[in-house]
């Protein structure tokens, strides 16, 4: 493959946002959770 | 001997934002976007003009599709908001999960056509209005954040920011136009013929359609852990103030 | 009594930031050396007499744009400071009149701005300015003006009494005026001939930069009672 780092670096890139971008909006929602009675949760 | 531990005590659960229609969506949007990888990286072809820097499109494409989604989403959801009889807060939160997911997938769509355009043109960056466009709209939106974070009650915040994310729509054909007729007056200027317009053989196509569907069902599994999120932080900020509202009114009866 | 009618509240609030403007000078005590200075500036980064000449256009929207934000950041910082715009919404004017009041006077500020910036370019720069392109550049100039106004008016009102405004402006108006930069910028090079460029070749800006302003002239009187009302 030509151009590998170019081509294996944005499929890092891309990959790895997504990642981190769901890992940290579930932890956050996870933190949050506990707080919160589940009747204030409309889609539990 | 029992000890009653706190987590037994409240009436919550640690679930946090998943159901399981989430956990389906998340399941399916893994095992599709694993799939575009071995699709992208290894069955589909190199192309004759691109050669492997074919590849990047299989990310490049999904992600560009669905930062345009998520803004479409927003716009909407400010629609919603403003004009309907409610003036619903659910809307507004959906439309600031999606923005920021657009904005996320904005930022990569950019650096990955940045990539492409340093192996295709030879250059990172070209003045098309496709790009232009794009990044302006990416600067827009990070401003619409920006509006979101803005200090207010919620009402304020979820009315400044739909009118906000409704003018961005204004925004994009009167740039994209502008920067087309700029850019067709320096005709010399453009690097290269190559457009993103290949001839696609079959399971090209199919590579770029997979990522599509991953992408899509990604967006919508984003979207609703996001928006979730999004109102507990708004429910905690209120239970938070009324804790401490509270806790005031107990040391004030205890003095008293 | 009756209610005064839009026009009548348009025309107050026109005449009272046009009063304000000319009572506290600071338009000719501060905007203006600040626009003159970054002219004086340009020249210094880009260094030669032939890449100013080619570039002048340019500088002199870029130097408009960026002495624009401060005009607008005070039309709005007198507004707050009092709560002038809530008594006025208190008082039942209509917020799209107000709008059309404040974007006027901002298009006569700017206007009186750009005279001084073009003069300055055309003294410092050595660019010359055809008999043929006049007509371009005063339309074109004009309602690049409107529409720059009017996208400026609606996101200062939406910042305006909210803490940290003076960085949030810049952001979300650039990114949205840049259109009026390409148009203005292209039609004055047609206009003084910029590049062997041809007065003919303007035309098509005019229309760019008329259907920004018509555009968000209506967004923005739709737009702004919705802002500032709450």
């Amino acid at each position: 493959m030509t151009n590998a780092g170019f081509i294996l670096g944005s499929y890092a890139l891309t990959f790895g946002s997504i990642v981190i971008f769901a890992w940290r909006t579930v932890k956050v929602g996870k933190r949050l959770s506990a707080d919160i009675s589940d009747e204030d949760k409309p889609w539990l | 001997m029992t000890i009653d531990t706190p987590a037994s005590t409240t009436a919550s659960s640690v679930r946090g934002t998943s159901t399981p229609a989430t956990r389906v969506l998340g399941v399916l949007s893994i095992a599709m976007t694993l799939w575009l990888g071995v699709f992208g990286l290894l069955l589909s072809p190199a192309d004759r003009d691109q050669g492997d820097a074919v590849r990047i499109m299989y990310v490049h494409v999904p992600s560009v599709w669905l930062a345009y989604l998520a803004f479409i989403v927003t716009a909407f959801a400010s629609a919603v908001h403003l004009f309907g009889r409610r003036h619903s807060l659910q809307a507004d939160r959906v439309a600031g999960a999606s923005a920021e997911i657009g904005v996320v997938f904005m930022a990569v769509t950019l650096v990955t056509g940045m990539l492409w355009g340093r192996i295709t043109w030879g250059v990172y960056w070209q003045w098309d209005a496709r790009l232009t466009t794009t990044a302006l709209l990416f600067i827009s939106y990070v401003g619409y954040l920006a509006v979101r974070g803005l200090e207010g009650s919620r009402e304020q915040r979820a009315r400044r920011s739909a009118i906000v994310g409704l003018l961005a729509v204004l925004e994009v054909p009167l740039v994209h136009w502008s920067v087309k007729l700029w850019r067709s007056l320096h005709q010399e200027a453009t690097v290269l013929g190559t457009d993103l317009d290949v001839s696609l053989d079959g399971l090209m196509l199919f590579s770029l359609f997979v990522g599509v569907v991953a992408f899509t069902l990604l967006f919508l599994w984003l979207l609703l852990h996001r928006s979730r999120m999004l109102t507990m932080i708004d429910l905690s900020a209120e239970s938070g103030l009324d804790t401490a509202l509270a806790q005031r009114r107990a040391e004030g009866g205890a003095s008293v | 009594m009756s209610s005064p009618s839009r026009l009548q509240v348009a025309r107050v609030v026109f005449a009272k930031d046009v009063r304000i403007e000319r009572r506290s000078k600071g338009l000719t005590s501060k905007i203006m050396p600040f626009a003159v200075v970054t002219i004086v500036l340009f020249a210094f980064a880009l260094d030669g007499d032939v890449i100013l000449q080619r570039t002048a256009p340019g500088l002199v929207w870029l130097a408009m744009l960026f002495s624009s934000m401060i005009i607008v950041q005070r039309s709005f910082a007198l507004e707050t400071a009092d709560g002038a715009l809530d008594a006025l919404r208190v008082a039942g004017a209509d917020m799209s009149a107000v709008f059309w009041g404040k974007c006027f006077a901002l298009v006569i500020q700017l206007l009186v701005l750009e005279l001084v910036l073009l003069a300055g370019a055309i003294v410092m720069y050595g660019i010359e300015l055809r008999g043929s392109g006049v007509v371009l550049l005063v339309t074109s100039s004009i309602s690049a003006t409107c529409g720059l106004s009017a996208v400026s008016t609606i996101y200062a009102g939406l910042a305006s009494g909210v803490r940290g405004r003076e960085s949030l402006l810049p952001l979300l108006v650039l990114p949205v005026a840049s259109p009026v930069l390409i148009g203005a910028t292209r039609a004055a090079e047609a206009a003084f001939g910029t590049g062997g460029t041809v007065v003919s070749e303007g035309w098509p800006w005019l229309g760019v930069l008329s259907v920004f302003a018509v555009v968000f002239g209506f967004g923005g009187s739709l737009a702004f009672g919705p802002l500032i009302d709450d």
